[in-house]
């Protein structure tokens, strides 16, 4: 499938339904944090917080994750991965902890993003939630909460558009 | 029938003469014969010039003592593949050559391998120190007629004043040849001082030191009348003092060296070794100067300065690093390259200033020209145009040459010692 | 970015940029509680030190073994040659050793460029002779950088022995690659006549330059060596070079002063100058751990060649 597979609205829709499951799931707001996983996954942690404060009329806290010096390639690239801001003013440990990401695919971030949080602290869970699962783990990591699924072929190019980074919403497929 | 040749259809090109024609020399029992002999053996010379074997100035074979570095086997060797029939040796050996002994033992084992003819330098103070005077007459009778404390400077204007009058004694007339700098403003110095060293956090030998030396040296010259000999110019303004004081009948001579032809100090930034030299290699400026200066004449001679050193000597850090570059087998193909196929250089000069002059200066009367009937047969041939890539291993001993990797275009075919072929086809015969 | 950082001019301006922002976020894993991230696990960084400096030493060593590399500290006594071994030997020894990087402090100018024709690996200079130290010289701009918030346009001064300083030419070079407008003042018999095609100003007036600065940057004096040559005595130089306290309240509002250290207290630096809140001296210290461990990071993190995905 090639062109856009989610619009303006479609995203709006997908992260409410993520909110209002991770509320249902995780039984309210209580012990429960927000991770982004930097750099995509960070306003998108930051709107299912402010999703979730509207719908319990309490804050939940949220922070952004760089997992760069947790990447299984470092060394194997000729330039070294470009590394992000990790800023995470509170404990992890003891509490669920819902990661936040725009497109899971091989599931190395998401092992890497594990790795790092488990060097932060103890959390009592770990739950992953993405805007966009396009297949072809490579690891055995599935996600808790998704927005689309969206079969895609290896060669394919998955584009996620966010507001705040690229002045929409959107996401795009673009074969080769 | 050994010991005669003909070199058939050669371009011979005498700075002597003054001549520069294409005809056959035979040679017969080590001299240049007037004509055809028999049975002599051919070397085809066509295209090739054939001219007075070079003759340097300046050079170290470090025997005895530093063995490990050259000996003068290989260096005299080195010589022969570079085209050399005569080489004065400098008396920085260990023990220095500041008496006869040395100077005979040096000259004999030269003599005894047979590769080039070596005119043992001598210290004109004792150990080099600086100090006192060494027993130049004794060496004088041994045949010695450069004297020079290279490696250091002559301390002092005193100290070079009572050496030059001393020399007056002398029957035959000696020249004492001074390595100018000025110590104390380059203790320590590892280049050129300016914006190159200055960015490579290396302290500098300046330019300065250089034209304080040389002005000190040509007025004690004046002052005694004796004869000065100006080692390795490196500096514009050295070859101007130079260019004065000889119009003004000051009894000087002077040399440079290839490298210093050659290279600047911005080859340097790579922290090359073999490019560290005393005195540095300096500006663009300075170095076209001392093309000027050979050019007219100002500049005598060309000499190589050559300074092998132990690999792992020159494998150390910069500072730690001891200058000096060989270059014994590469003179003769540098200057052809830089300066005389680019047409900055005659050949004619150029075979003057590595042949005749420096003769004369040493006194090495057999060498340098004219090829003439008689005279004995100390020649060279050379292909002018036959390119090869400077690489180790080289004949010399060491392999710290400045030239490392550079393509030059001329190449030494054969070197003739008194009538012996000591280089065919561009190797040693022994 | 280059295979190996020698010098300051192994970087662009953008490099330059890379990597104090790679250290910001170093300076973050700092802050943890686990101080420590797999980035560099099971890459070996030697540390060969012929110089001493446990500073400097200990802040690549921190920074090597909190990117998880293995670290190993070479120094021999002397210079290779005293112990009759080239340094071409030395380098194949550390070669051997399978050194992914090698972080060398010599006392020789040029002896880093020297090690890169031996070894395989990356090498980061250290310090050399009197040439450069350019991890230092990031570390200030970093300081510099996240108190002032820009290089661009800082007006800075570099006070003291320029000539036989790495670390000014280093900061030197780097200030002027960043737009930053530098002054260098001293006695001129320790000022490079050279140093004005570095892109920076020459002064001998430390007393018309304070007050017209955001940084004022404080060289060591060298009491060791032959410095009487060069000027008369510690007094004289304090008294005319010497960052005292009437001269350090001349300084404009939010300036910065820095010292590379170790400090000579009461000759290049009066006590309690040292010790004022305008005085980062202490922060340099934490700050050259993460740029240390950016270039690490930087270089061997891009040494394989592949495409980052």
């Amino acid at each position: 499938m090639s062109g856009k597979v989610m619009d303006e609205a479609d995203v709006r829709r997908a992260l409410t339904r993520i909110s209002h499951e991770i509320l249902e799931r995780d039984r309210g707001i209580e012990g429960v944090v927000l991770v982004g996983i930097a750099d995509r996954g960070d306003d998108l942690a930051r709107r299912i917080a402010a999703e979730v404060e509207r719908i319990e009329g309490a804050a939940v806290p949220v922070g952004v994750l760089d997992i760069t010096f947790y990447r299984d390639d470092i060394g194997l690239t000729t330039e070294a991965p470009e590394v992000h801001e990790t800023r995470i003013p509170f404990d992890v440990s003891g509490k669920t902890v819902v990661l936040v990401d725009d497109v899971l695919y091989t599931g190395r971030t998401i092992r890497a993003a594990m790795d790092a949080l488990m060097d932060l602290g103890r959390p009592r869970k770990i739950q992953l939630a993405v805007l966009v699962d396009r297949g072809h783990r490579e690891l055995p990591i599935r996600a808790d909460y998704v927005g689309k699924n969206v079969p895609t072929s290896r060669a394919d190019d998955v584009r996620v558009q966010i507001r705040e980074l690229d002045g929409q919403d959107a996401v795009v497929v673009e074969e080769p | 029938m050994r010991g005669r040749f003909v070199f058939k259809g050669a371009r011979v090109v005498d700075p002597t003469a003054g001549t520069d024609e294409v005809r056959d020399v035979w040679v017969d029992q080590g001299r240049i014969a007037a004509g055809p002999v028999e049975a002599a053996e051919t070397i085809r010379a066509e295209g090739l010039v054939l001219a007075p074997g070079l003759v340097d100035l300046h050079a170290h074979l470090r025997q005895p003592g530093f063995e490990h570095k050259e000996t003068i086997e290989t260096g005299t060797r080195a010589a022969a593949v570079g085209g050399y029939t005569a080489v004065a040796a400098m008396a920085n050996t260990d023990p220095v050559t500041d008496h006869a002994a040395i100077v005979h033992e040096v000259r004999d084992l030269a003599a005894a391998y047979g590769l080039c003819d070596v005119f043992p330098v001598g210290a004109i103070t004792k150990g080099l120190a600086g100090e006192s005077l060494a027993e130049m007459g004794e060496m004088v009778e041994a045949g010695v007629r450069m004297f020079s404390d290279d490696g250091n400077p002559v301390p002092t204007a005193r100290l070079l004043r009572n050496a030059l009058t001393y020399a007056k004694a002398f029957s035959a007339e000696v020249v004492l040849a001074d390595h100018a700098e000025d110590g104390p403003l380059v203790a320590g110095g590892q280049m050129h001082e300016g914006a190159v060293a200055s960015s490579l956090g290396l302290a500098g030998r300046p330019a300065e030191a250089e034209e304080i030396a040389v002005a000190r040296d040509l007025a004690i010259a004046r002052m005694t009348g004796g004869r000065l000999h100006l080692c390795h110019l490196s500096s514009a303004r050295a070859v101007e003092l130079v260019r004065r004081a000889k119009a003004d009948g000051i009894r000087v001579t002077a040399e440079v060296t290839p490298h210093h032809l050659v290279f600047t100090h911005e080859d340097l930034v790579t922290y090359d070794t073999n490019l560290k030299m005393h005195p540095p290699v300096r500006t663009h400026e300075d170095r076209e100067a001392l093309r000027a200066g050979l050019a007219d004449g100002t500049i005598d001679a060309v000499a190589t300065d050559h300074a092998p050193h132990a690999v792992e000597e020159k494998e150390a850090e910069f500072d730690l690093s001891p200058p000096g570059t060989i270059g014994l087998e590469t003179a003769l193909a540098a200057v052809l390259t830089e300066l005389v196929h680019p047409g900055i250089l005659p050949l004619g000069r150029a075979l003057e200033a590595m042949a005749s002059a420096p003769a004369r200066i040493l006194g090495a009367g057999d060498h340098g020209g004219p090829i003439e009937v008689g005279r004995a047969a100390n020649l060279v041939l050379v292909d002018l145009d036959r390119e090869w890539t400077v690489e180790p291993p080289f004949t010399s001993k060491a392999r710290n040459s400045a030239f490392t990797g550079r393509r030059l275009r001329g190449r030494v075919l054969a070197t003739m010692l008194r009538g012996e072929l000591t280089v065919a086809n561009g190797k040693a015969t022994r | 970015m280059n295979k190996h950082l020698l010098s300051m001019h192994d970087l662009t301006a953008e490099d330059v940029t890379r990597v104090l922002d790679t250290a910001a976020s170093f300076r973050e894993v700092g802050s943890r509680v686990i101080k420590k991230v797999p980035a560099l696990r099971g890459r070996t960084v030697v540390n060969f030190f012929m110089e001493n400096s446990t500073r400097t030493r200990i802040s690549f060593e921190l920074a090597a073994k909190r990117l998880s590399a293995d670290v190993i500290n070479f120094s021999a006594g002397g210079s290779s040659v005293s112990k009759g071994e080239s340094l071409k030997d030395t380098a194949l020894t550390l070669q051997a050793m399978g050194a992914d990087a090698i972080v060398i402090r010599h006392s020789s100018s040029g002896s880093p460029l020297q090690l890169t024709r031996w070894v395989e690996g990356h090498v980061l200079n250290a310090g050399d002779g009197t040439h450069e130290h350019p991890t230092q010289g990031l570390l200030d701009l970093y300081t510099m950088r996240e108190k002032l918030g820009r290089l661009e346009g800082l007006r800075v001064a570099i006070v003291g022995d320029v000539m036989h300083s790495r670390v000014a030419r280093s900061l030197s070079f780097g200030l002027v690659k960043m737009g930053a407008e530098v002054t260098l003042v001293g006695p001129p018999t320790l000022i490079p006549p050279e140093a004005p095609e570095w892109g920076v100003h020459v002064g001998y007036d430390i007393d018309a330059v304070v007050p017209k600065l955001d940084v004022c940057y404080i060289l060591r004096v060298q009491k060791e060596r032959q410095r009487q040559e060069y000027f008369p005595s510690v007094r004289e130089y304090a008294r005319l070079f010497g960052l005292t306290r009437e001269r350090a309240a001349l300084l404009p509002e939010g300036s910065l002063v820095m010292h590379p250290g170790p400090m000579n207290r009461g000759i290049e630096i009066d006590s309690d100058v040292a010790d004022l809140p305008t005085s980062v001296i202490e922060e340099q210290v934490t700050n050259g751990i993460a740029i240390r461990m950016a270039l690490l990071y930087l270089l061997l993190g891009g040494s394989g060649e592949g495409e980052v995905a």
